[in-house]
């Protein structure tokens, strides 16, 4: 507990600093609020005034989490498949690569199009952007099984569901944990990106929309409210997947830290 | 056929690639037989464990084994116990798995004790030193009670005590469940105290060249390896490598 606390005192207490920093410069150059507001401007936006951001952050939450899980089952299915043979790795996996590279804002409009609802759409969006990591990870981990273990394997004739369940998988456990770290990430990257190209306004909209709306409208204060929610969010997913990843390598792998 | 646990009669063994690994090899091993095989680097010795094994299939030749019901238990150069799983589930492996052991199975706790595990059976491999992976190692290999234990080198990376206290383990492990045994080293002093018979093998192909019988009677203990008849027959091994070798 106090290891944690000692890791975790630095960054606190630089934020603290970079708050302040900010809050100071803003008074002393007098500088308006429309223009930069100081962190108090954001917090009361947050306080007084955070309703409908908060309504937004749980769609945004759900746009994410709905990706993440899209992006984790189909990544998880692929990767077993590839795992199973190379020759279907071989057919299958250039298309994973071309679904990477290209950008997402330029499928979306497509998505927009071809999907019945603007939310599916969305959420496809950003699991696209998660699905890679998820996929490349496990793959690696799944091929990645130490040859001595396979002999012991095969020489008690253990069966390739045997192979698959008890030795594939435990090995790519740590591989995986570091493609759900990467992925929760990217899922609101990709999640925030395909809000701004649906532009879906209404109750049902989530942080990406009220901050260009707040944009729209110039203030500036809840601009910074919105992306304050959204960085929050990233570091939260970033802290829960890690904490997945101390939880279950803890007990038998060197890295968690 | 006779009690042979295991038969290899002209095995030949070239690799995908074009390499030659084993040529012309014929041994035959007595029920309860400790053969210790040596030879020098590259000349397949672990390549002739996998084919017996089956791990890998023999280009030219037989294999001919009289004990189906008994599964072979191996011990690789490294421990190779899996790290998300205790000792206890590690050393349990062979029998969740199809390995064929005609119900004469060790329980996981008679195979603890043997190499005296017991109190770390909650404990997973990260946290052993590596003489007690190896003891790990070696109470998985028999837990299955094989009639026949292949061993590739496994004490290279052990200090010298520790691979003394081993060597003595694996003597006190064959004393009580009589298996035999094929032990691949790089060392002929090894080779000769835990061996009846030390098998020398040649430089790539590797074929078998000679072989030293080494009358000892078991247990064999330290004092062993001061004698005239350990040094004679380390002698007589080290003079057939060299003959290969020069």
């Amino acid at each position: 507990m106090m290891l944690q606390m000692k890791r975790l005192l630095p960054p606190i207490i630089m934020l603290f600093l970079l708050l302040l920093a900010w809050e100071v410069i803003v008074i002393v150059a007098k500088i308006p609020s429309y223009i930069l507001p100081g962190p108090s401007a954001v917090f009361s936006i947050l306080i007084q005034d955070g309703g409908s951001l908060y309504r937004a952050l749980m769609v945004t939450l759900r746009i994410c989490f709905s990706a993440l899980a899209l992006a984790s089952l189909s990544a998880f299915s692929l990767a077993f498949l590839f795992a199973q043979s190379r020759l279907v790795e071989r057919a299958f996996f250039p298309f994973a690569v071309i679904l990477q590279v290209t950008p997402i804002i330029a499928i979306a409009p497509f998505l927009l199009i071809y999907l019945p609802t603007s939310d599916l759409a969305v959420i496809v969006c950003a699991a696209i952007v998660a699905f890679f990591p998820i996929l490349a990870n496990t793959l690696h981990g799944l091929i990645s099984v130490d040859r001595g273990h396979l002999d012991l394997f095969r020489l008690y004739r253990a069966s390739p569901w045997q192979i698959l369940w008890k030795l594939r998988l435990p090995t790519a456990l740590p591989e995986i944990m570091t493609g759900l770290r990467i992925a929760g990430g990217l899922s609101l990257i990709g999640a925030v990106a395909a809000e701004f190209v649906a532009g879906s306004a209404g109750v049902g909209s989530g942080l990406a929309w009220r901050l260009l709306e707040a944009g729209y409208r110039l203030e500036i204060p809840r601009m910074f409210a919105a992306l304050f929610l959204l960085a929050a969010t990233g570091v939260a997913i970033f802290g829960l997947s890690s904490l997945l990843s101390w939880l279950v390598l803890r007990r038998w792998h060197e890295t968690p830290r | 056929m006779s009690n042979t646990p295991v038969e290899l009669h002209n095995v030949g063994k070239v690799y995908a690639n074009g390499i030659a690994a084993l040529t012309d090899i014929q041994l035959h091993l007595n029920p309860a037989e400790i053969v210790a095989v040596v030879g020098p680097s590259g000349c397949g010795k672990s390549t002739l464990l996998r084919l017996i094994a089956g791990l890998e299939a023999p280009t030219t030749g037989r294999i001919a084994f009289t004990s189906t019901a008994s599964a072979i238990g191996y011990i690789f150069q490294e421990p190779t116990l899996l790290p998300w799983a205790t000792v206890e589930e590690n050393i349990a492996l062979p029998l969740k798995l199809k390995v064929p052991y005609g119900g004469e199975a060790l329980t996981v706790a008679k195979a603890l004790s043997m190499v005296d595990m017991t109190e770390f059976a909650g404990v997973y491999p990260r946290e052993l030193s590596g003489g007690m992976k190896m003891r790990t190692a070696m109470a998985r290999a028999l837990v299955t009670n094989p009639k026949l234990l292949l061993l590739d080198e496994p004490f290279a990376a052990i200090d010298e005590i520790a691979r003394f206290q081993l060597d003595d383990r694996l003597i006190a492990l064959w004393q009580h469940r009589q298996f035999a045994a094929v032990f691949v080293t790089h060392s002929i002093f090894e080779a000769v105290y835990l061996a009846h018979r030390v098998v020398v093998m040649s430089k790539r192909p590797g074929r078998i060249i000679g072989e030293a019988v080494v009358e000892a009677a078991y247990p064999r203990s330290i004092n062993f390896r001061t004698t005239q008849e350990y040094l004679a027959c380390c002698a007589e091994v080290t003079e057939l490598l060299r003959q290969e070798v020069s």
